[in-house]
């Protein structure tokens, strides 16, 4: 193939082939020793922490089903009370729904001003752009159980702690996915409103929000999607709503697993139906943008 | 050869391509030109089977092409190569890699995984590139590379499949005029040298008159002329673009040495 040139130029093909062989071979050899140093530490890890676990992995494997089969079984012996539970925990429920829907507008809210005070371009105090990012990196690098526990401790249980917890987080994570987002924005109309002498507020309320809207309501329906489950999980702290029931059910073992199975049934129900919703109204937002 | 007969397709209401009819008996070098619509570009990814036809059939040496499925469609593909107006080659991933891609029909999952391609094809994939002229760049990203560079690694690409049919979907639309040249003597001298057939979509005549044996017009989705460069008069140009007495070959020529003749001139300032 190489004998008729259309170039003429076929200065030393063979130094060209030899030298981006020997690369290859380089790149295959970093390839093979990185394939080699992850498998190593997965399967050192993995000794080491059956090595620690209390238990012991392979002797625990075959009872990992006992519990679910205790639950599911006394579950369908009781199963004509279902329907009354799941109504008995139907308050319980809208609890945990209310304080995910809350923490993600007050997240939401707190995140717009997190990423607009913190993308190049678009802040008001350019210098403090590093203040608010390391801001948001701190919101959302604590997780919001260790707020929780900390605000339980101080306000007592109940919702409100929760709501602030999930809230911080909430706002933490928001600010740094909106941030990427309102990089990408076209910076032309906020020059065309500042030469009105529009304020910093008006010119992100005009020249900004439109472009990101789309973008930020399909982040914040996935946040309220994941802070469903947040919420769920912070009534086992003692937060309320359909977690604190949930333990409450389980720790009180063999007797109430058909409690504890109409909370599951609430639980997955309700994240699922939420689940669904959200991603039709993410796609329709993002496949809108792009018509 | 190849045999299309009564091929459609059809967007919802919209006909992009209506019942084409075209026969080839022997490897050549075809130039379709048509306003930009007129149902060009969907009748080569009709031809790689890149889209689906609606209605009609597509014959390559007694093979039906429109039916093949699953892995025997990506068998076709792999024969029948594809030059885009946007090289679609991965920008970053380096040139003699974006040429190996020719091969991954053959290539299995985990070889492509781990990027072991045969010593074999990577010196013949620098061989092609060096065919072309652009064995320099061996080791650079394709990204790195001019228009005119990237066009002629998709070139490469294409020739590493070793297809019978090249199609190239407006190669040149995107170039200087200077790469633009580079790049149609390439599929000349490909067509010329290996025997393959080579069908190129063309926005402008000169080139197809220059480069190519033989002309098909589309307008509308429907063929309206078929034949010869000599056959392609200035009035047959006319209906097929739909333009008026006003309209000039050399207004839309991209070729250097038109500035040279004083008709363009007189015909720039019409424009």
């Amino acid at each position: 193939m190489a004998d008729v040139s259309l170039s003429g130029a076929s200065l030393g093909v063979d130094s060209i082939q030899s030298s981006y062989l020997a690369q290859v071979q380089r790149r295959r050899l970093y390839g093979g020793l990185t394939l080699l140093i992850f498998i190593v530490l997965m399967v050192s890890g993995f000794t080491i922490a059956d090595d620690r676990n209390a238990g012991g992995f392979w002797n625990g494997l075959h009872q990992v089903g006992d519990y679910p089969t205790d639950v599911l079984s006394e579950a369908w012996e009781q199963r004509a009370d279902l329907p009354g539970l799941v109504v008995k925990y139907f308050p319980a429920l809208v609890e945990t729904v209310n304080i995910a829907a809350v923490s993600t507008l007050i997240g939401a809210i707190g995140g717009l001003f997190l990423s607009l005070l913190g993308t190049r371009g678009l802040a008001k105090w350019p210098r403090l752009i590093l203040l608010f990012r390391r801001l948001s990196d701190i919101m959302r690098a604590v997780p919001e159980i260790v707020v929780a526990l900390v605000l339980i401790f101080v306000l007592g249980g109940g919702p409100v702690p929760a709501m602030i917890a999930i809230a911080i987080h909430t706002a933490g994570s928001l600010g740094k996915m909106f941030s990427e987002v309102s990089e990408n924005a076209d910076l032309k109309p906020l020059e065309g409103l500042e030469s009105t002498g529009a304020t910093w507020f008006k010119r992100m309320l005009i020249g900004i929000l439109p472009q990101v809207a789309p973008n930020y309501v399909s982040y914040t329906l996935l946040r309220f999607e994941i802070n469903i489950r947040a919420s769920a999980i912070l009534g086992f702290v003692g937060a309320g709503g359909l977690g604190y029931e949930l333990r409450n059910a389980m720790a009180w073992g063999p007797g109430r697993f058909d409690e504890a199975a109409a909370i599951f049934i609430l639980l997955f129900g309700t994240i699922v139906f939420f689940d669904q919703v959200s991603s039709r109204y993410r796609n329709r937002l993002t496949e809108g943008q792009a018509q | 050869m190849l045999k299309i007969d009564m091929l459609t397709k059809r967007f919802g209401d919209k006909t992009a391509v209506d019942a084409a009819n075209i026969f080839v008996s022997e490897p050549t070098m075809i130039g379709i030109i048509g306003r930009s619509g007129a149902g060009k570009s969907t009748l080569l990814r009709m031809l790689n089977r890149l889209s689906d036809a609606t209605t009609g059939t597509i014959t390559f040496q007694g093979e039906s092409i429109t039916t093949l499925k699953g892995a025997a469609k990506r068998d076709w593909q792999s024969r029948c190569a594809m030059i885009f107006q946007q090289f679609n080659l991965v920008p970053r991933m380096d040139v003699v890699s974006n040429v190996l891609h020719g091969t991954l029909n053959k290539r299995s999952t985990f070889a492509t995984m781990f990027n072991l391609y045969p010593q074999a094809d990577i010196h013949k994939a620098i061989e092609i590139l060096d065919r072309l002229g652009i064995a320099e760049q061996a080791p650079k990203r394709a990204e790195a590379l001019s228009g005119g560079q990237q066009q002629r690694v998709a070139i490469a690409r294409a020739l590493m499949q070793d297809p019978k049919i090249i199609l190239a979907d407006e190669p040149i639309a995107s170039l200087d005029p200077m790469n633009a040249q580079v790049v149609m003597q390439s599929l000349r001298s490909i067509h010329e040298e290996d025997g393959r057939m080579v069908i190129a979509n063309l926005h402008t005549l000169d080139t197809a008159r220059r480069y190519c044996d033989r002309v098909i017009g589309m307008r509308d989705g429907r063929i309206v002329f078929d034949g010869t460069p000599a056959q392609l008069t200035t009035g047959v140009a006319r209906d097929i673009y739909g333009a008026g007495a006003d309209f000039s070959e050399a207004a839309t020529s991209t070729e250097i040495e038109t500035l040279d003749r004083p008709e363009v001139r007189k015909a720039e300032a019409y424009v």
